[in-house]
């Protein structure tokens, strides 16, 4: 624990605490005193809900989102990013770049320095042996990683000592330093002598060097965590950490509207709850932008498709904000792209959409889709009626898809709606691209990074035997150069404009139609302080050492 | 008897293995699998999907999987569940727990009400009481459990705020008086119905007993009406009730899906619900095979139950 990065508040920040915890009546009593202890030890106690059950505890294995809000209060990365997208060291010393020599020139080499004073939840120091261990153990051929991106470049790691390690890259990868920002290190020890690393006894009692210490879990209600009073950085401020399981998103919002939750986590808030959320007593509410964004998307190898003008004319028919207004009570924003608005990547300037049903006409008439005898346009023998698919029993999209139904068929296009369960829609249908269209919430980022290599790149559609996530099979030569050249630049000011240029070709080309950037409600009681959202990352806690009580 | 039991064992068995077949095709022929939630989580790719399952030899021919899990089942290993690898029985021992509690006191107030308003709307049938008891099951038996949980938190927890919103305890506290508090609401609204399924059977069972010549005989005999009452009557009407009581067993352990969701009670019908949500097919089939035993082990207390009391019952 280093006294100098904590915060030792002075008399008179003190009193003010006090003064603050006296008024707000509704925090608990316990956290009272723990301002006027000046955060010397670690009180009181938080609970999260989720309305998912975190259960893998081995932030390498295979796992959803809510997964993750254990993993951030338990284990540190090298380094991570804040909302802003700034890299900020946690293990590492200082964040490897170009200019303090952390990485060369050519992005081939990295050198990363340690902390000396950080130790294990078991007490066994913290080594360059563990992160060298963790980058290994994600590319291991019997281990179900669940991501190898990256680290499948990374040669010759070398443990310089305890506190220093190098590697080389077997080519440059820029968005290396990204996934290093969500890559938790994990104790080698905790892995000596086991055969199997998918059923270690650390993957259901995690040994971090995090703020908080695995204390136990109730499968199906909720996880305890304790606070590591032994941790090197600032916090933690509470003693205990609750994560809460409620698996409805309407009894979530009760347990916030009653206090049983004092922060509403993970799916958080739904929009039509939002105006009264904002009316209750003692809670804060707010909307934060996500990186996923909601789209209607094309199987470009569709014949209905190939024309540019037919996508064109579809964008035309779709009145967004009457979708974002009526159905998501108007919280979510508009876009033109996949890139979020808070990204340092984002392109304000693209042309905006226009709602306008006759330019819509105007266009398919100009390119030759003439109504056929049951008014549906028609070309070449070609149809212009399609299917579009999302998962069944997701309400909101359901209406949506009727919205955009009722706006084709007024310019003449035919569109069918078939849905699907989520294992069948999510499963070879979507991977295999053998939809007609899709309405889709994508978050094709990885955290700040805006390299887009494994959707977009004609290289990456599975329907054409590639690797990645390219639904759409979009090819472009363009792109894929684009994509290459951003991928291999390591100066954030250098691949800006190539990623400008991306975002403009793609709302160029509609592949799909850009509808909304999701946002998300969050919501708190009055006094937890030092939450925030952080768009870079999936899940509430990533900042959770600093949570306490006003 | 021992021949009977024997045979009941064996015809078990078979039964089993039946339920175990179906429900392994019914989850594994739909298309899609436990790998397709993963699909949208930012930066997955076809490659590591399909590597994952070949990990977890998810991609082996069906009737091999089958068999594998059969071989297993039959040492007794149940499988690990694809969420947390837990071994299956263990999760359901975690879960089983809160279900007995609830359904346990829910189950204890549902018999104890039920009986006795199908007792007293049968001696009193066609009176104001029995019209109104039956008004009123027929009026609880409609009710979703959904609708009625959450406006039963509207009202004690949001409104009077005399009842937590659910859960089964309070984190960091648990006392039993905690576990009491938070069991009122989830247990009174799961023994409303109960209640009503209940005192409808016992009510037609005492009326069939009320109309018996040995009833008559008694009666006749100048017993006390509340010895007839006792000793004749309720005796002989609870006889059926030991059947509906065998086929209960399931329920009691196999949780209420919905009201353990609307009250976050962490029991074993969340624990379904969860797993086929998440595609966990062996939690599932685990799920599966341990209600088919109930059913089986409860449908055979019940007969032995009944052949012990009824004498007129003989088993072979």
């Amino acid at each position: 624990m280093t006294e100098a990065t904590r915060f030792t508040p002075t008399r008179r920040q003190a009193l003010l605490l006090m003064g603050a915890a006296g008024v707000t009546t509704l925090v608990p009593s316990l956290s009272g005193l723990g301002a006027a202890r000046a955060q010397e030890t670690p009180s009181g106690q938080i609970v999260v809900g989720f309305s998912q059950e975190p259960t893998v505890f081995n932030p390498h294995l295979l796992h959803i989102e809510v997964d993750e809000g254990v993993h951030y209060a338990v284990f540190d990365p090298l380094f991570d990013v804040d909302p802003e997208g700034n890299f900020y060291p946690l293990l590492a010393t200082e964040v490897p770049t170009v200019e303090n020599g952390g990485i060369s020139a050519d992005g081939l080499s990295w050198k990363v320095t340690l902390r000396d004073d950080v130790t294990w939840h078991d007490g066994t120091p913290f080594t360059a042996e563990d992160v060298k261990f963790t980058l290994e153990l994600m590319v291991d051929p019997d281990f179900r990683s669940w991501r190898r991106t990256g680290h499948e470049h990374v040669q010759e790691l070398t443990v310089v000592s305890p506190t220093e390690i190098t590697w080389k890259m077997a080519k440059p990868f820029a968005p290396y330093a990204s996934i290093l920002a969500s890559t938790f290190i994990v104790p080698k020890h905790a892995f000596d002598g086991v055969a199997d690393k998918n059923e270690a006894p650390f993957n259901s009692a995690p040994i971090g060097t995090g703020a908080f210490k695995w204390k136990e879990r109730v499968a199906g209600d909720h996880i305890e965590l304790e606070a590591n009073t032994e941790y090197f950085g600032d916090g933690p401020y509470l003693e205990r950490l609750v994560l809460k399981y409620i698996p409805d998103l309407t009894v979530l919002y009760t347990q916030f509207k009653t206090g049983d939750i004092d922060v509403a986590g993970l799916q958080w808030i739904t929009p039509d709850n939002y105006e009264e959320a904002q009316t209750l007593e003692g809670k804060e509410v707010q909307v934060v932008g996500t990186a996923t964004f909601e789209s209607l998307t094309f199987n470009m190898e569709r014949p209905q498709f190939q024309d540019l003008k037919v996508r064109q004319a579809l964008y035309h028919a779709l009145d967004k904000q009457a979708i974002i207004d009526a159905l998501y009570y108007g919280v979510p924003q508009p876009t033109e792209t996949y890139m979020p608005k808070e990204s340092f990547y984002y392109n304000a300037d693209l042309p905006k959409h226009e709602y306008d049903p006759e330019k819509a006409k105007a266009l398919l008439d100009e390119a030759g889709w003439a109504p056929g005898a049951d008014g549906i346009r028609e070309k070449d023998g070609v149809r212009l009626a399609f299917t579009n698919s999302t998962t069944s029993g997701n309400h909101l999209r359901e209406q949506a898809q009727q919205f955009f139904q009722q706006s084709f068929k007024d310019i003449g296009v035919e569109m069918t709606i078939s849905n699907l369960p989520p294992a069948v829609m999510w499963g070879d249908y979507w991977m295999l691209s053998q939809f007609d269209s899709v309405v889709v919430g994508l978050n094709t980022l990885t955290g700040p990074d805006p390299d887009t290599s494994d959707y977009f790149m004609s290289t990456s559609s599975a329907a054409k035997g590639g690797a990645g996530q390219n639904t759409w099979v979009y090819q472009n030569p363009e792109v894929d150069a684009l994509l290459k050249q951003g991928g291999e630049l390591v100066s954030p000011e250098e691949r800006r404009p190539i990623y400008l240029k991306i975002q403009e070709i793609m709302r160029a080309d509609l592949p799909f139609l850009p509808i909304f950037q999701y946002a998300t409600i969050r919501g708190w009681k009055e006094g937890v302080t030092g939450y925030e959202a952080n768009i870079n990352n999936r899940i509430d806690t990533w900042n959770v050492r600093s949570w306490r009580w006003a | 008897m021992i021949r009977y039991l024997l045979l009941r064992f064996w015809q078990s068995i078979v039964l089993l293995f039946i339920v175990s077949l179906i429900g392994f095709m019914v989850l594994n022929l739909a298309p899609g699998g436990p790998l397709s939630q993963y699909t949208l989580t930012p930066g997955m790719t076809k490659e590591a999907l399909d590597r994952i399952a070949e990990q977890m030899g998810l991609n082996r021919p069906l009737p091999i999987q089958y068999l594998d899990w059969l071989w297993n089942m039959v040492q007794g290993d149940w499988g690990n569940s694809y969420r947390d690898g837990r071994p299956v029985l263990e999760v359901i021992n975690r879960h089983l727990f809160a279900t007995l509690l609830l359904m346990g006191s829910s189950t204890l107030i549902s018999v104890v009400i039920g009986t006795w308003i199908g007792i007293r709307s049968a001696l009193r049938a066609g009176t104001v009481f029995d019209y109104a008891t039956t008004v009123a099951a027929m009026v609880a038996l409609s009710i979703p459990t959904f609708w009625f949980g959450l406006i039963a938190i509207y009202t004690f927890s949001l409104w009077l705020g005399w009842l937590p919103a659910g859960n089964m305890y309070t984190v960091g506290n648990g006392s039993l008086g905690d576990y009491a508090i938070h069991l009122i609401m989830p247990s009174m609204v799961l023994a409303l119905v109960n209640v009503a399924v209940w005192s409808r059977y016992m009510r037609s069972a005492t009326l069939d007993v009320m109309s018996q010549d040995f009833v008559r005989t008694a009666k006749a005999k100048g017993l006390a009406p509340r010895r007839v009452l006792m000793k004749h009557i309720v005796g002989n009407a609870l006889v059926p009730m030991i059947t509906l009581a065998g086929l209960q067993l399931p329920t009691l352990l196999g949780g209420a899906l919905v009201t353990e969701t609307v009250f976050t009670w962490p029991g074993m019908g969340r624990l379904f619900l969860d797993g086929l949500g998440y595609n966990d097919y062996p939690v599932v089939m685990g799920l599966l095979m341990f209600s088919a035993i109930l059913v089986l082990v409860g449908n055979l207390a019940a007969d032995l139950l009944v052949a012990l009391v009824d004498p007129r019952i003989r088993l072979d």
